[in-house]
């Protein structure tokens, strides 16, 4: 679980060994190997190379939690090998047992690494920084200089240097140590990716995402049964939402209108008012620009053209009218739906087509939409008979035609071409079909927030960690002054780094320096400089 | 002249720049020779070097053979050191160029000059310039810019030719202050990322011909130098990349209501987050340090480049859909 700098070359703890013990050793000593096997350093790398790779299927192959359809598409193409790929987890990747069973262990490796770190730091954290060794030339960075000073008044301006580190006095010489925070640091990141994990988990249990498309003047109520889609974590409670209504008064749209980039979206705004318990107020949400309430937050997350019909069956009774969104295929917003009137006379009626805002009839496509705003709205439609349940059957913006019969004229199905205001008959005077009015309709999603904050703040909590591990650095300095033979003091100073060593020789000979200039130890003329490596 | 005809010029001029450097850069490579044994006095060298650069992390460890000079020996510098030295110069000068063409891009789109493969591309490959030169002030990896400098003029060329687009507003998803802070981090990381890969496909080198060995002729650090150099700017460089992982999922949260959906753009930043963090566990276990360890710190970097590259073009995903919106 190290992060890189924490290798010890003045020895930390070795790491475990991983050779299989003997076989006497039974049933506890393979799982004492298991453990250990798991635990270390190697094992933990390896799991975190094989869990980047477990990665990558999900990111190639479509999934169920995002693309259902061209899952469904993919296993169609691929035939034997789809349903293999689909059987192996393939299109739940991230949700798969396989997934889990990598992360699981590179976790449970972690926990196995965290906690004797822990341990080995909480006493190193306690105890005073080691005795001088009694050879410090050996050191990787080593200074040696005779001074005019006595070695006390050395180990006392050697003091005056080492603040910040911790300092221990020795016989002759001071120890010293700094940069604690490094492990503390290691450790807090190390057990925040923990924290990461659960508040995931836990978000992911407690939460929920639901969606809802609302016309212009229409509304919805936050209560699960009156969404159009909800997905949700097993422990989710869907009676203690909190209650708002929402209320779409008016959705601007705006569109680049030329150069190479026409047609691509500039502006979407959602003008809403909203009620709760606490209140009311007026808000507009955008891309970015989620409405929030009662920590809940409502997002716009698409936005269509929803024709307003009008529906007469052959008694000329209205058996359909309003509006029915008709959902976009493709960026100039060529959309497809279809309206359902079940009551009307002869056995319910119904109708199937698409929705072009800029309707342009192409030699080639036929008719099409060339641009995504209302300058030649047009929608082209074919009737069935025999719906009675078609409100029933399927979801209101798809017509199951199984079952139905189309509506013919001479052997041909017949097609109504409708601009705005315009209206059609169907043969045998089975009734009309009048297009009122173009609105626009946007989709909102809510989504739970609560679970948010516990994982932002472990997510802050690592970074932390990581930031303090990677960049503070550990490392001991030993200073040591003796008595020479001519009666003049002999200081060593040497430094040795936990990890990385940058910066050692600087720190070094910063406090080298400042020894040598400092008053009373003051070295006159005859400074003796060795350099040993 | 509109402002962003002026950025594009300023584009093509930092590339001709760039080319000079880069042409300066082989010129020192074909004329290096080997220096004169003569001229290559260790001790006394390796003591001057010492005295002139305390600061510099001359870290000398027991593993190290005691003979290896540090630096290149003093004396009379090789002709084509000098070269080398106008390769910088004209980097420095590019650089500057490649600034104000980011600079007026940003001014004629009035906005973040990154909302776009092409100005993320421009951004991304000063960034990799600028990290380079500031750690040219306290490394002495000058070689390094004959690797860095082509492949900031091939992803300029690019640039200009494939991913060129008109300052556009952007569309509403991109819409956000989160932008700046996202992108600019990851901006940043993948110019950290690209020295980081250049220093370690050197060590790698380096451990494989050994210290004695020169390029074409020229010096080149010693394999633990060059490793610790690589260590430091990755270790510099991954949590800035960590950073714009979590400002990602909070933006991410903001815009379509989750922090996290496995979106391909998202899954690849993963992924190259997961490889670096083997990379600096590599470094720290026994047995992997070396070879290993840069082959890991390769891979991330193509993990980055596959993100910013690959999955726009073949795995498409929320990221490139926003238009649907």
């Amino acid at each position: 679980m190290t992060t890189g700098a924490a290798t010890d070359s003045a020895g930390a703890p070795a790491p475990p060994p991983s050779a299989p013990p003997e076989a006497a050793l039974g049933a506890v000593g393979w799982l004492r190997w298991g453990w250990r096997t798991l635990t270390s350093m190697r094992t933990a790398l390896l799991l975190l190379l094989l869990l980047a790779v477990v990665a990558v299927p999900g990111s190639v192959l479509p999934q169920r939690s995002s693309a259902p359809d061209e899952v469904a598409t993919w296993i169609e193409e691929h035939g034997r090998l789809g349903e293999l790929v689909d059987r192996l987890g393939g299109f739940n990747v991230y949700s798969s047992p396989w997934f889990a069973a990598v992360y699981l262990l590179l976790f449970t490796s972690l926990v196995g690494c965290v906690i004797p770190r822990t341990r080995v730091h909480w006493k190193a954290l306690r105890s005073r920084p080691p005795a001088t060794p009694r050879r410090l030339e050996r050191l990787p960075v080593h200074r040696s200089f005779v001074v005019d000073g006595p070695p006390e008044q050395v180990l006392g301006a050697a003091r005056e240097q080492l603040r910040g580190f911790r300092v221990e006095a020795y016989p002759q010489s001071l120890a010293a140590e700094r940069g604690y925070a490094k492990e503390s640091a290691n450790l807090l990141f190390h057990v925040a990716l923990l924290l990461l994990l659960v508040t995931v988990a836990v978000g992911q249990l407690v939460g929920y995402t639901a969606n809802k498309v609302v016309v212009e003047g229409g509304s919805f109520v936050n209560a699960a049964g009156q969404y159009d889609s909800v997905r949700s974590g097993a422990r989710f409670d869907g009676d203690s939402l909190p209650p708002f209504k929402v209320t779409l008064d008016r959705l601007d749209v705006r569109y680049e209108q030329d150069g190479p980039r026409i047609g691509e979206p500039r502006r979407f705004d959602a003008n809403v008012t909203w009620s709760h318990e606490a209140g009311t107020g007026s808000a507009s949400v955008a891309p970015n620009h989620p409405l929030e309430i009662d920590g809940t937050k409502v997002f716009l997350t698409g936005n269509g053209y929803a024709p307003v019909f009008r529906v007469t069956d052959s008694t000329g009774t209205v058996v359909y009218e309003g509006p029915q969104p008709f959902l976009p295929r493709d960026t100039n917003m060529t959309s497809l739906g279809a309206v359902k009137a079940p009551s009307a006379a002869g056995g319910g009626l119904a109708f199937s087509g698409f929705f072009l805002p800029t309707a342009t009839v192409d030699d080639v496509l036929g008719p099409i939409s060339t641009y995504p705003d209302l300058v030649e709205p047009k929608v082209f439609l074919n009737a069935y008979r025999g719906a009675e349940d078609g409100r029933a059957a399927g979801s209101v913006f798809t017509l199951d035609t199984e079952g139905l019969d189309r509506v013919e004229v001479d052997g041909q199905p017949w097609l109504a071409q409708l601009a705005v205001g315009e209206s059609a008959t169907l043969p045998d005077g089975q009734g009309t079909i009048e297009l009122l009015d173009v609105i626009r309709f946007a989709n909102f999603q809510v989504s739970d927030t609560t679970g948010n904050g516990p994982t932002l703040a472990a997510a802050v909590l690592a970074l932390v960690g990581l930031m303090g591990s990677l960049l503070l650095r550990r490392r001991r300095v030993w200073v040591r002054a003796t008595p020479g033979d001519d009666g003049r003091t002999v200081v060593e100073v040497a430094g040795l780094g936990k990890g990385d060593a940058d910066g050692l020789v600087a720190e070094v000979e910063r406090v080298t320096d400042g020894l040598r200039t400092s008053p009373g130890t003051l070295d006159t003329h005859r400074t003796i400089e060795q350099e040993r490596q | 002249m509109s402002v962003a005809e002026l950025s594009l010029d300023l584009v093509y001029a930092a590339m001709a720049v760039y080319a000079l450097a880069m042409l300066c850069s082989f010129v020192e490579l074909a004329l290096g020779r080997p220096v004169p044994a003569a001229a290559a006095a260790p001790v006394p060298a390796q003591a001057a070097a010492r005295r002139a650069a305390p600061a510099e992390g001359d870290l000398l460890t027991k593993e190290r053979p005691p003979a290896a000079p540090a630096v290149p020996p003093a004396g009379p510098a090789p002709d084509s050191a000098r070269w080398g030295r106008i390769a910088v110069s004209f980097t420095v000068v590019a650089a500057l160029l490649h600034l104000a063409a980011l600079v007026s891009r940003g001014i004629a789109a009035t906005r973040a000059p990154w909302g776009n493969m092409y100005e993320f591309a421009v951004a991304g490959s000063f960034a990799a310039v600028a990290v380079f030169l500031v750690a040219l002030r306290r490394w002495p990896i000058r070689l390094a810019g004959a690797v860095v400098v082509p492949f900031v003029l091939l992803v300029l060329g690019l640039a200009v030719t494939v991913l060129y687009t008109e300052p556009e507003e952007l569309v509403p998803s991109l819409q956000s202050y989160w932008l700046v802070i996202h992108v600019a981090a990851a901006i940043v990381a993948t110019g950290g990322f690209t020295l980081g890969a250049v220093l370690s496909a050197a060590h790698w080198w380096r451990t494989r011909t050994g210290d004695e060995k020169r390029l074409a002729g020229i010096a080149v650090p010693p394999a633990q130098r060059l490793d610790t150099w690589a260590y430091r700017v990755h270790v510099f460089t991954f949590p800035v990349w960590t950073f714009a992982v979590m400002a990602g999922a909070i933006w991410a949260e903001n815009a379509w209501g989750r922090y996290w959906g496995w979106d391909p753009k998202e899954t690849w930043a993963l992924i190259t987050w997961i490889v670096y963090a083997g990379y600096l566990h590599a470094r720290a276990t026994t047995g992997w340090r070396g070879w290993k360890s840069d082959a890991i710190a390769l891979v991330g970097y193509a993990a980055l480049m596959f993100n910013f590259i690959g999955v726009n073009v073949w795995l498409g995903g929320i990221h490139s859909g926003y238009a649907q919106v």
